[in-house]
């Protein structure tokens, strides 16, 4: 299915000559609407004044660049804090869904359900408003529980998703469960969940930008600040086109890593007795159901 | 308990909110994302470049982001609406993305045979695409787009801190009311998870109705 030359799809056959001067045209036709549209835009850029010195004068100032990164420090501090312990929460919460013991899986079971279900921005006001929580460990603990369920569902999926003989002949060569796990399963499984795993840390680091929302100092609220000032002109499009590239590349470096990752799975020779669904696009939406798992 | 029902109206009109601004993202999201996949897929390469372009821009935007710029970036063009417009156009357009996604590798589990038996048949463009191709791709996009449907519900609760009306947005008038903020939260995730079920069921009997054993 996915050995398939390319072009070819079902919806089209391979083009003859006039085809192909026929797709010509609607190439060209097609290229001068899209760039008349950029023109258009472009053109309503300059006619509304976004490209005056008044709205581009903050960002030449130490201060306000100061500002902007130290917003950027605090997204990439939130980030790499909800990271970690996200990965631990989800290690933690797999290993009770895969225990033996029954009270064990159904209590791990029912917090997965719980804040894998739960719009991730009510856990967060939650927390803040009704907890009285400081704004960081807020929007920590929120993407924390969150993003924990949703890898423990990866990690779950992906330890059982390696093929059963693999288990068989580690017990039988005489191995304990914690070692067949250790030994077995989990290094197995773990190259080829990378892809998951990074996808998953793509919506952690686009949901940061929740803390906005609870007036943590990150890196639109930074942008905010400048954008509200009237002594630069109200510069809302000017950080909107500054702050937006940055972020788009944050998180486009990480899909771009995810990519790599599951390219070099599906050559490496190690991972053939693991056969793991490639990352749905739901996964990459903050809230979205992860690759593997059903909803409830 | 009470703070329900003393205060059924405003928890009321702000589930009402929610419903709406899902709906409508819903529909606008299905029809571009419909839209773009047919770009991706299409012969013409700058149609393609320019699916790929959006697929790959908004799937790596944050949406809190999104909404910053439609919200308070577009009234700068001088485009004025109300909030609850611009919150559909952000959440639609954001979801459109993963819905595009989710089209493309529906159509592109159709076996290619599939196609060209179709063709050599002589079925014509149209015939192969409505007879042949999109009833086959259909099938595996049901679950796919149900989870990103959820995920937009879910999604539109951001909609509230920009002074939308809907579900989560009712906690700041409860507070004001002095209410017990607690159990406040509890109505409202109870309102989500009211939302966010009744999508699932709609896509498990749609799942029921048109899985065909294959």
């Amino acid at each position: 299915m996915t050995a398939r030359t390319v072009g070819a799809t079902a919806l089209y056959d391979i083009p003859g000559p006039k085809a192909r001067q026929r797709h010509r045209t609607y190439g060209l036709v097609s290229t001068v609407v899209l760039l008349g549209l950029v023109a258009w835009i472009v053109h309503l850029l300059f006619h509304t004044g976004q490209f005056t010195y008044t709205k581009w004068m903050p960002f030449e100032y130490k201060g306000i660049q100061e500002l902007l990164l130290r917003g950027l420090g605090n997204t990439l501090k939130a980030f790499a804090m909800a990271a970690v312990l996200s990965l631990t929460l989800g290690g933690v919460l797999a290993t009770g869904r895969l225990s033996e013991h029954a009270p064990v899986r159904w209590l791990s079971t029912l917090v997965v359900e719980f804040f894998r279900a739960m719009p991730l921005l009510v856990m967060i006001f939650f927390i803040f408003v009704a907890l009285k929580v400081q704004p960081l460990p807020a929007l920590v603990a929120g993407l924390t529980l969150y993003n924990g369920s949703v890898l423990a569902e990866v990690f779950r999926s992906g330890v059982n998703s390696v093929e059963r003989g693999q288990k068989e002949a580690a017990y039988a060569l005489g191995m304990r469960k914690t070692q067949v796990m250790s030994h077995v399963l989990v290094p197995q499984a773990v190259r080829a969940m990378l892809p998951a795993i990074i996808s998953q840390l793509v919506v952690a680091l686009k949901d940061t930008s929740l803390g906005y929302l609870i007036t943590y100092e990150e890196f639109l609220h930074a942008g905010k600040l400048i954008a509200s000032n009237l002594d630069y002109d109200l510069p809302f499009i000017p950080v909107v086109m500054v702050i937006s590239p940055i972020y788009i590349g944050m998180c486009m470096l990480l899909s771009w890593c995810a990519q790599r990752a599951s390219r070099w799975e599906q050559r490496s020779p190690k991972t053939r007795a693991v056969d793991v669904a490639a990352a749905e696009p739901g996964t990459l939406l903050p809230g979205g159901a992860p690759p593997t798992a059903p909803e409830p | 308990m009470n703070v329900l029902t003393e205060n059924f109206s405003t928890f009321a009109k702000g589930f009402l909110g929610t419903v709406q601004l899902t709906v409508y993202s819903s529909a606008l999201a299905l029809a571009l994302g419909f839209v773009m996949a047919s770009f991706r897929v299409a012969p013409v390469r700058s149609l393609r470049a320019f699916g790929t372009a959006w697929v790959t821009v908004l799937r790596n935007t944050p949406l809190t982001l999104l909404f910053f710029a439609v919200l308070l970036g577009l009234p700068r063009f001088g485009l004025v609406l109300p909030f609850t417009v611009f919150a559909v156009l952000a959440l639609g357009c954001y979801t459109s993305a993963f819905i595009c996604e989710a089209l493309r590798s529906g159509i592109n589990t159709v076996p290619t045979g599939q196609g060209e038996a179709a063709r050599s048949l002589g079925m014509t463009f149209g015939q192969t695409l409505s007879q042949v191709v999109l009833p086959q791709a259909f099938r595996s996009v049901i679950a796919p787009i149900g989870s990103i449907l959820i995920a937009l519900a879910k999604n539109s609760a951001i909609a509230g801190a920009f002074s939308v009306t809907e579900l989560l947005g009712t906690y700041r008038i409860m507070s004001e009311l002095g209410y017990n903020i607690i159990w406040t939260f509890v109505w409202i995730a109870v309102g989500y998870l009211i939302i966010t079920g009744a999508i699932s069921a709609v896509f498990n009997l749609l799942e029921r109705r048109t899985g065909a054993a294959r």
